[in-house]
């Protein structure tokens, strides 16, 4: 392209953008850290790994900040939930570029679309008075892992399917062609050349549901049954670390309130890695 | 458009395949019509026209939620308003400008992909911290509108980058022959070509914005009245299906209806979007 | 070519711009005058989840009798509107509890009315009345089975309140033991989320506000209250003091706080809202 004079602002003021919005996160992050330096400080991290309860509201004799519990709840829903969303959500979006005729593919998207769109305390209450009573004829107490995950799954497939639906969609024609124009069935289409070309897509796909299943806090509150325990079956309750901020954040002052965001900075830490995983797995591989 | 292949005989994998593809649609529709229909069958009866156009009263126990929905598009108006140029932006940038493997582009989206991790009520907690505090603007629909924004940024730039990818070479090649500059190559050619995956996008942004609860609570607050200005604290419709549902008594009925009215709002959304998203490019650029 | 696509969205343009145009009048409002009393500019208050609905009503009338004030109400838990009354972001904050001493110097709370906290079971559970021991072996876990007190052979499910709620703790000083000595099943957040649990599964117990359980009988939900020492739960026992857990909701200010805080103050005390209280089925107080 050629090099005018606006092309040279423009190509700077794409570059101030992005890394505008490269830096939001570590705007967030900053203040995370802000507000968690008191407790960083004392009780200090150390307890936050070793104490066998999560009692922060107490005096300083009292206090516990064992919060593994916890981070084992966010892991567990939030693996469950993709465990239920990721096939789903995968094949979805294969039903609308495969299977589907034109006219129910436009229609299949409005749905997924409109589904996304559900406010996280309708999924909530949907949760808590139809589902968890369905899981508790299976197992007291209803409200558990088990229910969280559905409800996450459910949450985020949208996410996973929309976003899986437009890394096929972005596969060059000229491949599809050449496919065609060797007679691959439409299946070895998908696997040789959908997926490969849609790889990078895919893995956002499944990593912008991840994170958001980690982050979700209304729903889980209002169906994860909210006791702070390691579970030891899917029908257990637990709490996740979102929860648990949702409940406590209203009346948490000095300590208390900066131990919460310690579990922020730890959410956050896993959601780093997270990235940093799939941007190793999921790179960019040259165009053909 | 994908290819159609006239044989018609599958192989037992392939039908395998195409069993578990529908079958997934079958399960997502079932549990759609599941939820909506709980929504429909809670809600329905409560909702009219004054119900539309009517503020609420009695804590949203009576009357209607005019002033929510004000508000909401308010916030929606204020969060795509930021969002979408600075997304376009990064965008462009990262499907353009920093293609491939280079080391800027790799931050930026790493940098986003970290941000679509952080909880919604951190979110909030930033946003009220942030806006709220530091900036001054306090609890209003601007720090709702705003911190909603940096919620959908991610969403809305990894789809349209998405839908930029897929833009084939040609026109590249083509606006290269033809020495364009870049502002009319992407203004005129590129982002046209990729209205499908701004639609996507801008779909996806919308419906988390107005799926957003704890966020709205902590930054644009949940004062019911109709907002006087852009400064003022304004309830989102999913701020008062919480508040019904959770804080007062008797307002499950009102809350679904106001679920209602959400879903059909992004509906009417959804259908407003797409038609203008056709409109603008089917003139222009040939199928 | 390019101008007649941009035509046929003109139409859409022309409905944007009709959703703008609420902004707009909006603007005026800030300059509303104050009325004969000198009343004017805005009342920010914060607090309790319990309060919020009632303490928004009755500002919705303080605000039809000035025309020239606004009082913004936002929820966030009764530990935040105490803390917000000191910081300055709130005018008056709303507690569903009494000040802690540590909380006392500087703040002075004002009773708004009276309210209290019984345990509550699912309406097909036959268990009619449960003495204070057995309600601590509940809850500590010793009893677990309804069989042992007088009920069906069905496991309890025991539901706890979020620590830090006002609830909790007046509980757990009523039954006289340690927020770490309850065994729950469940922890139920806001009101109506403890209120579902119970009403969804029969083998439930929780406790929750008198107003509103009461309320929520009224209604129809599947819930039964609790006597407490043989003193049966409901607004009018609170009101006749013989209830024996009872608490106030409050309204605190700081020690010297503005004409217009007093003024409202005294309104929200006053016979003048006492059927917006008794709606909620909470007990006015009598000045």
């Amino acid at each position: 392209m050629s090099r005018s004079f606006p092309d040279a602002i423009l190509v700077r003021v794409l570059r101030l953008l992005a890394f505008l919005s490269g830096c939001i996160v570590l705007f967030v992050f900053l203040h995370l850290v802000l507000e968690a330096w008191p407790a960083l400080e004392t009780p200090g991290l150390r307890r936050f790994l070793t104490d066998d309860a999560w009692r922060p509201a107490g005096g300083p004799p009292d206090a516990r900040y064992g919060f593994a519990p916890m981070v084992v709840g966010s892991l567990a829903a939030t693996l469950g939930a993709m465990l239920l969303a990721a096939p789903l959500g995968f094949c979805s979006a294969v039903f609308c570029h495969q299977c589907a005729p034109p006219r129910l593919r436009g229609a299949y998207r409005r749905i997924v679309e409109l589904l996304a769109g559900i406010p996280s305390v309708v999924y909530g209450l949907w949760g808590l008075v139809t589902l968890a009573p369905l899981v508790r004829a299976i197992e007291p107490p209803g409200p558990s892992l088990l229910t969280g995950s559905l409800v996450l799954g459910l949450m985020i497939l949208p996410t996973v399917a929309l976003l899986a639906d437009a890394a096929f969609a972005s596969v060059p024609r000229a491949q599809l062609q050449a496919a065609a124009a060797v007679s691959l069935s439409r299946w070895r289409t998908l696997l040789a050349v959908h997926l490969p070309q849609a790889r990078p897509g895919l893995w956002g796909a499944l990593l912008l549901g991840t994170a958001r299943a980690l982050g979700e806090t209304m729903a889980v509150l209002m169906v994860c049954g909210n006791v702070i325990q390691v579970p030891k079956s899917v029908f257990n309750p637990v709490r996740t670390l979102t929860a648990d901020i949702a409940l406590e954040l209203g009346y948490a002052t000095g300590t208390h309130r900066s131990a919460l965001f310690v579990l922020w900075l730890f959410l956050m830490g896993a959601v780093v890695v997270l990235v940093a995983a799939a941007e190793l797995l999921g790179s960019n591989r040259a165009r053909a | 458009m994908p290819v159609r292949d006239e044989r018609r005989a599958e192989s037992p994998g392939e039908l395998v395949l195409t069993v578990l593809a529908c079958g997934s649609a079958v399960v997502v529709f079932a549990v759609f019509a599941w939820i909506v229909g709980d929504i429909v069958r809670h809600g329905a009866s409560e909702i009219s026209w004054s119900f539309l156009v009517d503020p609420p009263s009695r804590a949203g126990r009576a009357g209607g939620i005019s002033s929510v929905i004000v508000s909401t598009l308010e916030i929606l108006l204020v969060c795509l308003g930021v969002a979408v140029p600075i997304g376009v932006g990064a965008a462009l940038f990262l499907a353009e400008v920093a293609r491939g493997g280079r080391f800027a582009g790799r931050l930026v989206r790493a940098g986003l992909d970290v941000l679509a991790g952080v909880p919604s009520i951190v979110s909030g907690l930033f946003g009220n911290a942030f806006f709220c505090v530091t900036l001054g603007l306090g609890f209003s629909i601007l720090s709702g509108g705003l911190t909603l924004a940096c919620m959908v940024l991610p969403l809305l730039t990894r789809s349209l980058e998405l839908g930029l990818r897929s833009v084939p070479d040609d026109y590249r090649m083509a606006a290269a022959a033809l020495d364009l500059s870049s502002t009319r190559f992407f203004a005129q050619i590129l982002l046209p070509a990729a209205a499908p995956g701004l639609a996507a996008g801008l779909l996806l942004g919308i419906g988390r914005a107005m799926a957003e609860t704890a966020a709205l609570i902590l930054t644009s607050g949940s004062v019911d009245r109709m907002p006087g200005s852009l400064l003022d604290s304004g309830r989102a419709l999913s701020v008062h299906v919480y508040e019904l549902a959770m804080n007062v008594p008797g307002g499950e009925a009102r809350a679904y209806a106001t679920a209602l009215v959400l879903v059909l709002l992004l509906v009417a959304i959804n259908l407003l979007s797409n038609t203008m998203v056709h409109r603008l490019v089917s003139p222009r650029v040939s199928a | 070519m390019e101008h007649h696509a941009r035509l046929s969205t003109v139409p859409g343009l022309v409905g944007v711009l009709a959703l703008l145009l609420p902004l707009v009048p909006g603007c005026s409002q800030e300059a509303r005058g104050a009325d004969e009393a000198g009343l004017a500019g805005r009342l920010t208050l914060t607090g309790s989840s319990t309060c919020g609905p009632l303490v928004s009503e009755i500002a919705r009338r303080f605000e039809g009798l000035h025309s020239g004030l606004r009082i913004d109400v936002q929820t966030g838990g009764s530990s935040r509107g105490i803390a917000d009354v000191s910081t300055g972001l709130a005018d008056i904050g709303m507690s569903s509890r009494s000040l802690s001493p540590a909380e006392s110097p500087g703040r002075v709370s004002h009773v708004l009315a009276r309210d209290g906290v019984c345990f509550l079971v699912n309406a097909s559970n036959p268990v009619t009345e449960l003495s204070d021991l057995e309600l601590r072996g509940i809850y500590t876990g010793a009893i677990e089975s309804w069989s042992e007190v007088g009920g069906l052979d069905l496991p309890i499910t025991v539901i706890d309140r979020a620590q830090g709620r006002s609830e909790l703790e007046l509980v757990t000083s009523y039954l006289g033991i340690q927020a770490a000595d309850i065994r729950p099943d469940l922890v139920a957040g806001e009101n109506q989320q403890g209120i579902k649990m119970v009403a969804g599964d029969p083998s439930a117990i929780c406790y929750m506000s008198v107003g509103t359980s009461e309320l929520e009988a009224e209604r129809g939900t599947p819930i039964r209250l609790l006597p407490l020492r043989g003193v049966p739960a409901s607004a009018a026992t609170v009101a006749s003091g013989a209830f024996p857990l009872a608490r106030p909701l409050l309204l605190i200010t700081t020690e010297d706080p503005d004409e217009r805080i007093v003024a409202f103050l005294d309104f929200a005390r006053s016979k003048a809202v006492w059927d917006l209280v008794k709606e909620y089925s909470f007990v006015p107080v009598v000045p």
